[in-house]
């Protein structure tokens, strides 16, 4: 695994170093982008086409994408590439990877390119609930591009069977643990064929933790990233939701495989799910039943977390390159290519002007469940990030799974990673 | 390689050495560059902290190796690859030596059966595990539905702390047993015939026959394979990327694993570096014993 990263990072950096560094032709910028494939579909091409079409419209400037594996492994290979000297000039990474690369001094603010008014209208265009987790100390850090959000799929026939109305999906925790009561089915050994709800606790539980967390009304990190609150009594609250729906027998108990998540809906091992947006092209594809999909159940309030990818611009390239970089970053983020984005991937358009052009408006009345995430965007509020963030995040994790599979307390679990945390973050205080 | 006789001897074999000194060059240069070089760097870079955007490293001395002692995962990561190892490197030879000493028979099929125990090997590390992933899956998983037929409770193997990592540890043996038989199976092929007729004319059983005949001259194969069986026994973590993450809280983290998620999710590169050292010096010392000391009690021929 390391070995074969390591291989592809040289073959990258070569890559980079050749296409980025070469000798440089006449008034030619050369612009080197990495980019992850999170999602199914035919990510890749698309890229490609946008990026063929931006050199037609500025022929100044050639941009490279290089396609760099999951979110996880761009990241390593962009850094790696950042402390050896030659990053790429921008690339997609995780929003919540922000204070990681501040930290690292990779990047440089999105403010530095802002100059005429039709920048800072185009900054401004961008829907608030993306912008939480690419801003931080007054400075604007990442561009929304592949954004997601956390929603909820339910088979509209097993709730017809279970005698509920299939156009009404659950509103708030009681209408949900109430409807997966009746959804869970048993045969007569007492063996359950069919659970109720499902919520994947594998990888990374924080983010769907998320979903119970801001419907209870608690926010899990400070703005600034250097303060989390997981012993508020309104987190050990949400996590004993969580934990009671397993011990009711309505929620598998122990911890819930993400990837296997989507399979056990298309098999109707489960009524419910709640998964990203980014599933719903496969789950179109691959429901052999009439489904919906709806916002997350409230409690205190609706809620649901962001997720997915910002564009950055690396500080070691040059100014003219990172010029070109913003231009092509600003390029692929105008309505109409933020729309086409949207369709092809099942990722939320980064804009409400996306949503008002005429391709998108179309898709929307013709698929209505694409624009949940939309409606939910109103309500959502940043994906978990601190500094140290995979640190931070991973006390979280494993105090998140140890209660579920029952070793420990809610409210004990929550402690444990509170201290842990807080010991993390000292040096940021 | 000898020189020219007579005068110029001593001219000759300086002249050769530098001839294979040149040969050896190429060789290396790629082990200097990509081994040793990389060891010694990680050994210097344990003593210094993690450089991080204009901070540069520092000299922390044992700071690094102190906070892996207080470091609760890594001790979990130790015994779970104590357990993980102690497990598989047992199991994996045994079924070599036992698929080995079965194909190695005159059986109808026999071709079949050999290519059905080597599949395994051929695929990757990544693929068989999420064909794993999906015998795990409680309810529908073919795991099951084997359970399930005999009536027994639905289990949640992957997501339950206390068979998380025996399900991590079974992939690993069957992903490892087919190498292992290849090595056993050729050796075996080339014991001489005349051993087994020997001993048949002697009436001894097929255990006798096993135990004081076959066993004996395949031990060096044994010692090989048993190497790199404790090898990889530290190696192999690509599975749990895909089957687990190291969860349910840790249950299933191995060392090289615990490795990976300092070094490129936490980017705590010194502290990595203490950990590699670790892990290069436990594997150093194993393999120096097992070349030293077990070798001279194998039997060459």
């Amino acid at each position: 695994m390391q070995r074969k990263t390591f291989h592809s990072l040289l073959a990258a950096t070569a890559v980079a170093a050749t296409l980025g560094w070469g000798p440089a032709r006449a008034q030619t910028t050369e612009i080197s982008f990495f980019y992850p494939v999170a999602v199914g579909g035919a990510i890749a091409k698309t890229i490609d086409g946008f990026a063929a079409d931006f050199m037609k419209a500025n022929p100044g400037i050639k941009v490279t994408p290089i396609y760099a594996g999951t979110y996880q492994e761009t990241l390593v290979k962009a850094l790696t590439a950042h402390k050896s000297g030659t990053p790429p000039v921008t690339s997609v990474l995780l929003s919540t990877d922000m204070f990681t690369l501040i930290d690292e001094d990779a990047i440089v603010p999105i403010d530095n390119f802002v100059k005429t008014a039709d920048d800072k209208a185009w900054l401004a265009s961008f829907y608030p609930a993306f912008m939480m987790n690419s801003r931080t100390g007054g400075k604007t850090w990442g561009v929304p591009f592949q954004r997601s959000t956390v929603v909820m799929y339910y088979n509209k026939e097993l709730m017809k069977e279970a005698g509920l109305d299939p156009n009404r999906p659950p509103q708030t925790w009681a209408d949900l643990k109430t409807a997966a009561t009746k959804l869970t089915k048993k045969d007569a050994g007492g063996k359950v064929t069919q659970w109720g709800v499902q919520i994947p606790s594998s990888g990374f539980p924080y983010w769907l933790f998320q979903t119970l967390t801001t419907t209870n009304g608690a926010i899990l990190a400070n703005e600034a990233g250097t303060q989390v609150k997981f012993d508020d009594p309104k987190v050990i609250e949400a996590l004993q939701y969580w934990v009671d729906l397993g011990k009711a027998g309505v929620h598998p108990p122990g911890v819930v495989e993400w990837g296997t998540t989507p399979k056990d809906f298309f098999e109707k091992k489960t009524a419910i799910m709640f998964t990203t947006t980014g599933n719903l092209t496969n789950v179109k594809a691959n429901a052999k039943f009439d489904f919906g999909v709806a916002m997350i159940p409230g409690n205190a309030r609706k809620g649901s977390p962001t997720g997915g990818g910002n564009f950055h611009i690396f500080k070691k390239a040059t100014p003219a390159q990172q010029e070109a970089a913003f231009k092509f970053i600003k390029w692929v983020t105008q309505p109409e290519r933020a729309a086409q984005w949207s369709m092809d991937t099942g990722y939320v358009a980064v804009s409400p002007a996306a949503y008002g052009t005429d391709t998108l408006r179309k898709y929307g009345r013709d698929f209505p469940p694409a624009l949940v995430a939309r409606d939910q965007l109103e309500h959502s509020v940043a994906e978990f990030s601190t500094h140290e963030n995979q640190r931070v995040t991973k006390a979280l994790n494993d105090g998140l799974q140890a209660a579920l599979t029952g070793t420990k307390t809610p409210a004990q679990a929550m402690q444990d990673a509170q201290r842990e945390a807080d010991r993390i973050l000292r040096a940021y205080k | 390689m000898t020189g020219p006789r007579g005068a110029g001897t001593a001219a000759g074999s300086s002249h050769s050495a530098i001839h294979a000194w040149l040969l050896l060059l190429p060789a290396l240069v790629l082990l200097v560059a990509f081994t040793h070089w990389p060891t010694a760097a990680t050994f210097f870079d344990s003593f210094h902290s993690a450089p991080k955007g204009a901070r540069k490293a520092v000299w922390v001395g044992l700071e690094n190796y102190q906070a892996m002692a207080g470091d609760p995962v890594f001790w979990q990561a130790v015994r779970n690859n104590l357990w993980f190892a102690g497990a598989t490197i047992p199991l994996s030879i045994g079924l070599a030596l036992a698929m080995a000493l079965w194909v190695n028979e005159r059986i109808a099929g026999r071709a079949f059966l050999r290519m059905a125990y080597f599949t395994p090997t051929v695929l990757p590390m990544i693929a068989v595990a999420n064909i794993w992933l999906f015998f795990y899956t409680p309810q529908y998983g073919l795991l099951e539905q084997i359970t399930g037929a005999f009536g027994l409770p639905s289990h949640n193997w992957l997501g339950n702390q206390s068979t998380a990592l025996a399900c991590v540890t079974l992939v690993a043996v069957w992903k490892e047993a087919g190498f292992f038989m290849i090595f056993y199976l050729a050796a075996l092929q080339t014991l001489n015939p005349s051993l087994r007729e020997a001993a048949a004319i002697e009436g001894a059983s097929r255990w006798t026959f096993f135990r004081r005949v076959q066993w004996p001259l395949l031990m060096p194969t044994t010692l090989f394979v048993l190497v790199n069986a404790v090898i990889n026994g530290f190696r192999m973590v690509d599975h749990i990327f895909i089957l687990t993450r190291g969860g349910p809280d840790n249950a299933s983290t191995l060392l090289l694993y615990h490795l990976y998620e300092v070094g490129f999710k936490f980017w705590d590169t010194a502290y990595a570096s203490a950990l590699t050292v670790v892990l290069v010096i436990v594997l150093a010392s194993v393999a120096l014993f097992q070349f030293f000391v077990l070798d001279r009690r194998v039997h060459y021929k």
